[in-house]
C-alpha cells in the first residue's frame, strides 16, 4: 500500500506539481497574457477541438469494429484484431512520416482528395486524421471484453419479447456498454490531445491554423520562454483534468444502473 | 394454442440436433422435454421460440405456419436458463419491457403498463423487489422475475430453457412446485426442457423423453417410469440395473447361466434386462433367478443399498427394505420382481 502510494507519487504526483510549482514563478497577470495570446488560445483550441471531435468518430466507428470482431467469425478475423494495436505500437514519428506521405498531395490517399478538392495533409484535416489514427484502439480495447461480457441471449430476450432491432441496440445493448464506451471516449480524447509526434508531421503547423498545443510548448522551451511553456502545460493539465474528472462521474453514473428511459 | 411439429430436422455441421422430430402439444398441457445432453431438446424449444431455424420439417400453432414468423411476431414467452435479465434495467424495468417496446398503435398508456407490471410482480410473489436490479436478486428470485418478464407479453406460449438448472437443490424444488402451481393459474400451453428427470416427472403433465435429436417415447409421467418404451428410457428414467443377456430357444442366459425367467414372445438374439434397483428381491441363497456375495451396505433412510457381485462377476446395485439386514460377505439370492427385456446389445 504504502509502497504503491509513494511509486505513484514519484511517477505521477511530484512531476505534476513541479509543473504547477514552475508556472507560480508567472505573476497572474503575466499568466493571463500568455493564455489570453491569440496563438496560444488558437493553439488550445485545436488541440482540444479536434481531440473531441477525433474521439467521437472514433467511439462510432470502434463501436463498429468491435461489433464485427466480437460477433462475426470471419476469415483473417485475428490478423484484423491484430492490426488494431497498430497506433499502439508504432512509434509515434513512424505514423506520423506514413501518415504524411499517404495524404500528401502526390500520395496515394492524398492525390484522389486533391483532385476533389480535398487537402489534407498540413492543414487541420490531417490533424484530425493523425488523432482518430492514434485513438482507434482506446476505444476498442476498452469496449472489446465488455461486448464479450454481455451474453447475446439478452438480445434473444429481447426479440422474443417483441422488440425490433433497432429496439434492441438502443434499450438493451447501447446502456449495458455505456460505461466502456465512455471510458474509450475518454482514453481517445486524452491520447489526441497529448499526441504529438505523429501529428507534427502531417500538421504543417501554422501558428493560429495548424499548430497543436504541445507543440506551442515545445517552440517556447526552444525559445527559452519556460514560463509560458508551463502556463501553457498548466491550462492543458486543468482542462484534461475537468474533462477525465466529468467522464469519470458520468460513467459512475451509468455504471450504478439507472433504468435507461 | 396447439403446437405442432412435424419431421423435424436440424444440423449443426455434420452432427445432427434434431433428426426427424413429431410432436403434438395439446391446448393448455405443461410438457416436459426430458433427455441427456447433447439429445436436441434444447434445439427444438429454441425452434419452437424462433430463435432457431429448422433445415427441414414444419412447425404450426393452431394450425399456422410458425417457420414464417419471426420470434418477434410469434408471440412466444421464453425463459432462459441463465435468466438474461437486463442487467442495467431495475426488476420493474424488465418486467415492463415487453409492454413498452410494442408498436405505438397497440402501446398501453404508462399507467395501464404500470398496474400489469404490478400484477405480474405480485403473480411471481416479488412485488417487494420492484426497484431492486438483477445483480441484487438470488438466482431463484431471478428466474422468477424472468418468468414475470415473460408472461408480461400474454404469450401464446411459454417456453422454458432449463429453467431450474443454475439453481441449487433446494431452490430448485421449491420453484418446481411453484411453476406447477402457477401452471395451474394461468393455463397457458408450456413446454419446459429439463435434463433432470425428477423435475419431469413431477412437473409436467406428460413427458417426452429425447435421445440423440430423436424422440423415445411420449407418454404421462406414470407412463415412462413404469412401461419405458425404449432400452434408453428404461436407463434413463428411474434407478434401472442393466445385465446383458442372451435369449435362445426360449431361455434367457446372463453369460453361461440360464437365469429362471419366462422368455415368452422375446425375439432371439443378444438383449438387454432392466431390472428398477427396488424390484430385485432379497431371499436365500439359492431361491432366486440371480445369485451373489454383497460386497458393502450403506443405509439410505428407508432402504438399504447393496453393492452385490453375481456369481458371473458383474456388479449390480440394489436397494432393499431395512427389515432384514444385509452384511458383507453374505451370500444372498436375487429374484426381479419386475423386469423387462429390450432386444439389442
Amino acid at each position: 500500500m504504502g509502497l504503491t502510494l509513494s511509486w505513484l507519487s514519484v511517477i505521477i504526483l511530484i512531476p505534476l506539481a513541479g509543473l504547477f510549482l514552475k508556472s507560480l514563478e508567472l505573476s497572474p497577470e503575466q499568466f493571463w497574457n500568455i493564455l489570453s495570446s491569440r496563438r496560444t488560445l488558437n493553439a488550445l483550441r485545436v488541440s482540444f477541438g479536434l481531440a473531441f471531435a477525433a474521439a467521437c468518430v472514433n467511439l462510432v466507428m470502434g463501436s463498429i469494429i468491435v461489433w464485427a470482431l466480437v460477433r462475426y467469425r470471419f476469415p483473417g478475423r485475428r490478423i484484423f484484431d491484430a492490426i488494431v494495436d497498430v497506433p499502439f505500437a508504432l512509434p509515434t514519428a513512424v505514423a506520423g512520416v506514413a501518415l504524411s506521405s499517404l495524404f500528401a498531395e502526390k500520395g496515394w490517399l492524398g492525390a484522389p482528395l486533391a483532385a476533389l478538392g480535398i487537402k489534407v495533409a498540413f492543414t487541420p484535416v490531417g490533424i484530425f486524421v493523425a488523432m482518430i489514427f492514434i485513438g482507434i484502439p482506446f476505444v476498442v480495447r476498452t469496449v472489446q471484453p465488455v461486448l464479450q461480457d454481455l451474453d447475446p441471449e439478452i438480445e434473444e430476450a429481447a426479440g422474443s419479447l417483441g422488440a425490433s432491432r433497432w429496439q434492441t441496440i438502443i434499450r438493451v445493448i447501447l446502456p449495458s456498454l455505456a460505461p466502456a464506451l465512455l471510458t474509450g471516449l475518454a482514453l481517445a480524447f486524452a491520447r489526441a490531445v497529448g499526441e504529438y509526434g505523429s501529428i507534427i508531421f502531417i500538421a504543417g503547423n501554422l501558428p493560429n491554423v495548424s499548430e497543436i498545443a504541445p507543440l506551442l510548448i515545445v517552440i517556447r522551451l526552444s525559445e527559452f520562454r519556460y514560463a509560458d511553456a508551463t502556463a501553457i502545460a498548466v491550462v492543458m493539465l486543468v482542462v484534461s483534468f475537468v474533462i477525465i474528472f466529468a467522464v469519470n462521474r458520468l460513467q459512475r453514473w451509468a455504471q450504478s444502473r439507472i433504468p435507461a428511459r | 394454442m396447439t403446437i405442432e411439429v412435424k419431421n423435424l430436422v436440424k444440423k449443426f455441421g455434420s452432427f445432427a440436433a434434431l433428426d426427424g422430430v413429431d410432436l403434438k402439444v395439446n391446448d393448455g398441457e405443461l410438457l416436459a422435454l426430458l433427455g441427456p445432453s447433447g439429445s436436441g431438446k434444447t434445439t427444438l424449444l429454441r425452434i419452437i421460440a424462433g430463435l432457431d431455424w429448422p433445415d427441414a420439417g414444419e412447425v404450426s400453432f393452431n394450425g399456422e405456419d410458425a417457420l414464417a414468423q419471426g420470434a418477434r411476431e410469434r408471440h412466444v414467452g421464453f425463459v432462459f436458463q441463465h435468466y438474461a435479465l437486463f442487467r442495467h434495467m431495475s426488476v420493474f424495468e424488465n418486467v415492463a419491457f415487453g409492454l413498452r417496446v410494442q408498436p405505438r398503435a397497440v402501446r398501453k398508456d404508462e399507467a395501464t403498463i404500470r398496474a400489469r407490471v404490478k400484477e405480474l410482480l405480485d403473480l411471481v410473489q416479488l412485488d417487494w423487489l420492484a426497484d431492486r436490479y438483477p445483480s441484487q436478486l438470488s438466482g431463484g428470485q431471478r428466474q422468477r422475475i424472468a418468468l414475470a418478464r415473460a408472461l408480461a407479453i400474454e404469450p401464446r406460449i411459454l417456453l422454458l430453457d432449463e429453467p431450474f438448472g443454475a439453481l441449487d437443490a433446494k431452490v430448485r424444488k421449491e420453484l418446481r412446485k411453484w411453476l406447477r402451481s402457477l401452471h395451474h393459474e394461468i393455463h397457458v400451453t408450456s413446454i419446459f426442457v429439463t435434463h433432470d428427470q425428477e423435475e419431469a416427472l413431477e412437473v409436467a403433465n406428460r413427458v417426452v423423453v429425447m435421445d440423440k435429436g430423436r424422440i423415445e417415447q411420449i407418454g404421462s409421467p406414470d407412463d415412462v417410469y413404469e412401461t419405458p418404451a425404449t432400452a434408453f428410457v428404461h436407463g434413463f428414467i428411474g434407478e434401472s440395473i442393466e445385465l446383458p443377456v442372451q435369449v435362445e430357444g426360449g431361455v434367457i442366459r446372463l453369460g453361461d447361466r440360464p437365469l429362471n425367467l419366462a422368455a415368452d414372445g422375446l425375439a432371439p438374439g443378444a438383449s438387454k434386462l432392466f431390472v428398477r434397483r427396488h424390484d430385485m428381491l432379497v431371499g436365500p441363497p439359492g431361491s432366486g433367478a440371480l445369485e451373489g456375495a454383497v460386497q458393502h451396505v450403506r443405509n439410505f433412510g428407508p432402504v438399504q443399498r447393496a453393492e452385490v457381485a453375481l456369481s458371473g462377476g458383474e456388479t449390480i446395485e440394489i436397494d432393499a427394505p431395512r427389515d432384514r439386514e444385509l452384511r458383507a460377505g453374505d451370500t444372498i439370492g436375487l429374484n426381479p420382481r419386475r423386469y423387462r427385456i429390450f432386444a439389442g446389445a
